[in-house]
C-alpha cells in the first residue's frame, strides 16, 4: 500500500531557495489539515553544493523518500535534475528549470557542462512527463530572478493534493511582505507555464 | 497546538516547555538550530541562552546551572561530545541537581562531519540514559520528558537525534512554554559535588546500582514497543524503527516489529520478543549498538534465532540508512520481490560535472590561501582545521584536518617530528577560540618554529554565522566586548603577530613573507568579514568585469577558483555571482579586470 499521498523531491544548488519551497508546501499542508514530513540539506552542502529536500504530504512515517518513489521531481537547476532523477517514480512528473548554474568545477575548466538536450533526453527516458521551463527568466519577468523557486512552486501546485488557496496563504505567511507582490506574480507565471 | 517544525526547533520547544533556565552549546551541524531558535527568545522567557566557546565549556556551564537546582540543556554535535567527554563522564558519578538534558546530534554519512561516531556508545560508556528519537514529534516529547526523567534518576539524560531527525520537518503537537522556576541556588554537598577519590568510589557503585531501576523505568515510557505479527521480526532503533514500520506497512507483510527509542533496554523487552520469532533483522543508524545487545540477550532467551544486521553484512555498516534499503532487506527476508529504483546508468550520469561545496565568490579565505601559497610555496606544509576554509583543499593549502584546533598542535608535532620545510597552520577565528588557544600557548612554550594563520571572518560561518567572543555580541544579541585576536596571541607567547586584509593581496603576501622569515612562532591574522555576513548587513561592492581587449587568455584568474570567473574559450568573463572583492584584479598580469559600470 502507499505510505504517503504525494512525495515531492526538490533539488538544486545551495543558495537557490530550495528550503523555501519545502517550508511553503509544509505550511500549506498543515493549514489543510494534512500530516506532512520533510527533510532538508543544511550545513556544508549549502555552500554552493548540490542539495536535495524531500517533502511528503499525507504521510506519517519518516521524511525520507525512497529512490524510485518520487511523484514529482522539482529541479531548480537542470544538471541537478539528472543527478537526482533516480528518485523519480516511472509515473512521476519532472519540473525542470532549464537555466544552468555552473559549478566551480566547470568555471575552472576541470569539467564541462552538458547541453540541455543531453540532460533532458535521459530524463525523458525515465519519465514521460518532463516539463522544462525557464523559471529564472519567468522570475525575472515577475520582478526578481531570485523568485525562480516560487515560479517552480506555481508549476508544482496542480500536482499537490493541496488547494491553491492554501499554498497562497502559506506563501504570504512565509515571504516578507515587501517581496510578496513579486512572489505572487512568480507563482502565477509558473502555474500558467504548465497549463 | 500543532505546528510544522524543524526537528531541532521541536527539541528547542521541548526545552521551553520543560521550563529550563539555562541553555548552552557550541555550533555544529546538525545541532546548531536548537540554540539558534532559543537565543532570540531568551529575554522573553527569562532564560540564559549562550553560545559557549567550546563544548566542554558548554557542558560545564550547564552542569553548574543544574547544580543550582535549575533545569539546564546543552547542545552539540557528536564530535563535540569528545571535547566535552571529560566533564560528562564524571558528571554521571556526581549526579545532577535540576534536570539536565544533553543533546548530542549524530551525523551518519558525514554530511557535514569528520567521522561517523555513535553517541549511544558514549551514553553506555558513562552509564547515562539515552533517548533515540525517530522523528521531530518524538524529539520534542523525549526532550520534555528527558528533564523529569533526569530528575528521577539523578543523572543527565542524553538525546541522540540523527541528521534526518534534526533536519526533518513535520507537523508536531507542542504545548505552551513553562515559566522558569526560581532555583534554590547552589547547595554545598561535597560527597556529591567533589570528585575526590574517597567520594568517587562509592559514587561509582551508586551509579551501577541505579542501572536496573533505570531499565525498568524506561521500559514503562512506551518508546520501546512491539507489535507481534509472525515469526520474522525486525528490531529498529530511532529512525531505523520508523523506516522498518513504513516498509512493513508498504509490503503489507506479517512481520513483527520492536521499536527501540530508549537505552538502557530492559533485557525482557528484547528477550520476550526474541522468544516469539525465529529470524530477526536489526535496523539502526551507525554502530551495531542495539544489535550487540540483541545478540547477548539471544544467547539466554533464544540461542537458535537467526540475527541479521550490520554484523552479518545484511545492513550497510557505514554511511546512512535509507528507506529503500530497509524495505528491500525486509522483502528479501520474507520472499517478496525487491523494488528496483530506475537507476540512471553511470554512463548517463558521467556527463554531469561534480558540484562539491565550495568557498563563496569573494570569500576572503581564497585570497588568504593564494597569498599563503605565494609566500610559503607549494612545498610548505599546511596543517588545517575545521571550518569553511577546509573547502580550500583544492588550492594545495590544506594538508591535514583532524579535529577542532588540531592545526596548531599537529603542526607543532610535524616540526618536532623532523620536518624542515616551512609550516603554516591554518584555522578560523571561532575554531581558534574553541581550542586553538592552548595549542598556540604550547607551541610558544615549547619553542615551535612555525607560522599560524588565523582566518578571521568575525563569525562561525560554516554552521550558520553564530557569534563568538571576537564578534562583539552574545547569542542573545547582547553587546559584549570583542576580544582582540592579536592581543591574545601576543599574550600566549607568539613572537611576531601581524594583521592584514586578504582583499589587499599585495600586503597580505608581504605579511605572510615576514611571518615565514621570522625565526620563531609567528601569527598572521587575515582579517576580513564573511561575504555572507556582508550581504546580510547590506554591504555591497561594485562587480568587476573583464576588458576583453586586455585579457590574454592566460587563465591565471580562472585557476584562482572563484565561481564568479568563467572562461569563454578565448577570454575570461565575470558572471553575476561576483561580489566585488577585487582580488582577481590583483592577480591578473594584464590588468584586464575593472569595476563594472
Amino acid at each position: 500500500m502507499r505510505t504517503s499521498d504525494c512525495d515531492v523531491v526538490v533539488v538544486g544548488v545551495g543558495g537557490q531557495g530550495v528550503i523555501l519551497i519545502s517550508e511553503i508546501i509544509g505550511r500549506a499542508a498543515m493549514l489543510a489539515g494534512l500530516s506532512v514530513r520533510g527533510v532538508e540539506t543544511h550545513g556544508m552542502a549549502q555552500r554552493g553544493g548540490s542539495v536535495i529536500n524531500h517533502i511528503r504530504v499525507g504521510c506519517s512515517y519518516s521524511a525520507m523518500i525512497s529512490p524510485g518513489g518520487g511523484d514529482v521531481l522539482v529541479a531548480m537547476e537542470p544538471a541537478e535534475a539528472l543527478r537526482y532523477a533516480s528518485y523519480l517514480s516511472p509515473a512521476g512528473v519532472a519540473l525542470v528549470n532549464t537555466r544552468p548554474l555552473l559549478p566551480v568545477t566547470v568555471t575552472t575548466g576541470q569539467a564541462s557542462y552538458p547541453s540541455i538536450e543531453e540532460i533532458l533526453a535521459p530524463l525523458r527516458e525515465a519519465s514521460s512527463r518532463v516539463y522544462p521551463m525557464d523559471a529564472t527568466g519567468l522570475a525575472g519577468k515577475a520582478g526578481s530572478p531570485q523568485a525562480a523557486n516560487v515560479v517552480m512552486l506555481g508549476a508544482l501546485a496542480r500536482h499537490l493534493p493541496i488547494g491553491e488557496g492554501r499554498l497562497q496563504e502559506a506563501l504570504s505567511e512565509i515571504v516578507p511582505a515587501r517581496f510578496l507582490e513579486v512572489n505572487r506574480k512568480a507563482f502565477e507565471l509558473g502555474k500558467i507555464e504548465v497549463e | 497546538m500543532r505546528e510544522y517544525l524543524l526537528g531541532n526547533v521541536a527539541i528547542a520547544r521541548g526545552i521551553l516547555e520543560a521550563g529550563a533556565g539555562v541553555v548552552s552549546g557550541y555550533p555544529g551541524t546538525p545541532s546548531s538550530e536548537i540554540v539558534e531558535h532559543l537565543a532570540p527568545l531568551a529575554k522573553e522567557h527569562g532564560i540564559h541562552v549562550e553560545w559557549s566557546v567550546n563544548e566542554k565549556v558548554a557542558m560545564e556551564v550547564a552542569i553548574g546551572a543544574s547544580w543550582t537546582g535549575c533545569r539546564a540543556a546543552v547542545t552539540m554535535k557528536h564530535v563535540g561530545l569528545n571535547v566535552a567527554a571529560d566533564p560528562f563522564m564524571t558528571l554521571a558519578y556526581l549526579g545532577i541537581g535540576g534536570g539536565m538534558v544533553l543533546i548530542s546530534a549524530d551525523d551518519p554519512f558525514c554530511h557535514s562531519s569528520q567521522n561517523e561516531q555513535d553517541s549511544r556508545r558514549y551514553a553506555a560508556f558513562a552509564r547515562v540514559p539515552c533517548l533515540d528519537p525517530a522523528d521531530p514529534q518524538e524529539a520534542r516529547d523525549m526532550t520534555l520528558r528527558g528533564f523529569s526523567l533526569s530528575e528521577e534518576f539523578g543523572l543527565p539524560v542524553m538525546l541522540r537525534p540523527t541528521t534526518r531527525v534534526s533536519h526533518a520537518r513535520a507537523t508536531v503537537d507542542v504545548g505552551t512554554p513553562r515559566e522558569r522556576k526560581a532555583s534554590p541556588g547552589f547547595e554545598k554537598n561535597p560527597p556529591h559535588r567533589v570528585a575526590l577519590p574517597v567520594h568517587a568510589r562509592p559514587l561509582h557503585a551508586e551509579l551501577l546500582d541505579k542501572q536496573a531501576g533505570i531499565e525498568e523505568a524506561l521500559a514503562k515510557e512506551g518508546w520501546n514497543r512491539s507489535q507481534m505479527r509472525g515469526e520474522v521480526g525486525v528490531i529498529g532503533s530511532g529512525i531505523g524503527g520508523l523506516y522498518a514500520e513504513e516498509a512493513i506497512a508498504e509490503l503489507e507483510a506479517d512481520v513483527s516489529l520492536l521499536r527501540i527509542g530508549a537505552y538502557p533496554i530492559l533485557r525482557d523487552t528484547v528477550g520476550d520478543f526474541l522468544e516469539e520469532v525465529d529470524r530477526i533483522l536489526v535496523v539502526e543508524e551507525m554502530d551495531p549498538v542495539l544489535e550487540e545487545f540483541v545478540e547477548m540477550v539471544a544467547k539466554e532467551r533464544n540461542p537458535g534465532v537467526e540475527i541479521l544486521g550490520k554484523r552479518s553484512g545484511t545492513i550497510p555498516a557505514v554511511g546512512e540508512l535509507d528507506p529503500l534499503t530497509v524495505r528491500n532487506t525486509i522483502a528479501r527476508m520474507i520472499g517478496l520481490p525487491e523494488r528496483t529504483a530506475p537507476r540512471m546508468s553511470t554512463e548517463v550520469l558521467s556527463i554531469l560535472p561534480p558540484r562539491p561545496p565550495a568557498l563563496c565568490p569573494g570569500c576572503s579565505h581564497r585570497a588568504a590561501y593564494y597569498a599563503m601559497r605565494k609566500a610559503f610555496g607549494r612545498d610548505a606544509v599546511f596543517p588545517n582545521d575545521i571550518g569553511c576554509y577546509t573547502m580550500g583543499v583544492g588550492m594545495g593549502t590544506v594538508d591535514t584536518c583532524l579535529c577542532m584546533g588540531a592545526s596548531i598542535t599537529v603542526g607543532t608535532g610535524i616540526r618536532f617530528g623532523g620536518e624542515e620545510r616551512g609550516i603554516c597552520a591554518v584555522l578560523g577565528d571561532s575554531t581558534f577560540l574553541h581550542s586553538g588557544l592552548t595549542g598556540l600557548l604550547n607551541a610558544a612554550y615549547n619553542g615551535a618554529r612555525m607560522t599560524v594563520a588565523i582566518l578571521d571572518n568575525s563569525t562561525t560561518a560554516m554552521t550558520g554565522h553564530q557569534p563568538h567572543p571576537g564578534s562583539g555580541e552574545t547569542a542573545a544579541g547582547e553587546e559584549s566586548p570583542a576580544i582582540s585576536l592579536p592581543e591574545i596571541c601576543r599574550s600566549l607567547g607568539a613572537g611576531l603577530v601581524e594583521t592584514a586584509d586578504p582583499y589587499d593581496l599585495v600586503s597580505m603576501i608581504e605579511t605572510f613573507e615576514r611571518a615565514r622569515d621570522y625565526p620563531g612562532l609567528s601569527v598572521v591574522v587575515a582579517r576580513r568579514s564573511c561575504v555572507i555576513s556582508d550581504i546580510r548587513t547590506g554591504i555591497r561592492r561594485p562587480r568587476l568585469r573583464v576588458d576583453g581587449e586586455k585579457c590574454g587568455g592566460c587563465k591565471l584568474c580562472v585557476s584562482f577558483g572563484c565561481p564568479a570567473i568563467e572562461f569563454d574559450g578565448k577570454v575570461a568573463t565575470i558572471n553575476a555571482l561576483c561580489s566585488g572583492c577585487g582580488v582577481c584584479a590583483d592577480i591578473c598580469p594584464q590588468h584586464a579586470m575593472e569595476v563594472a559600470r
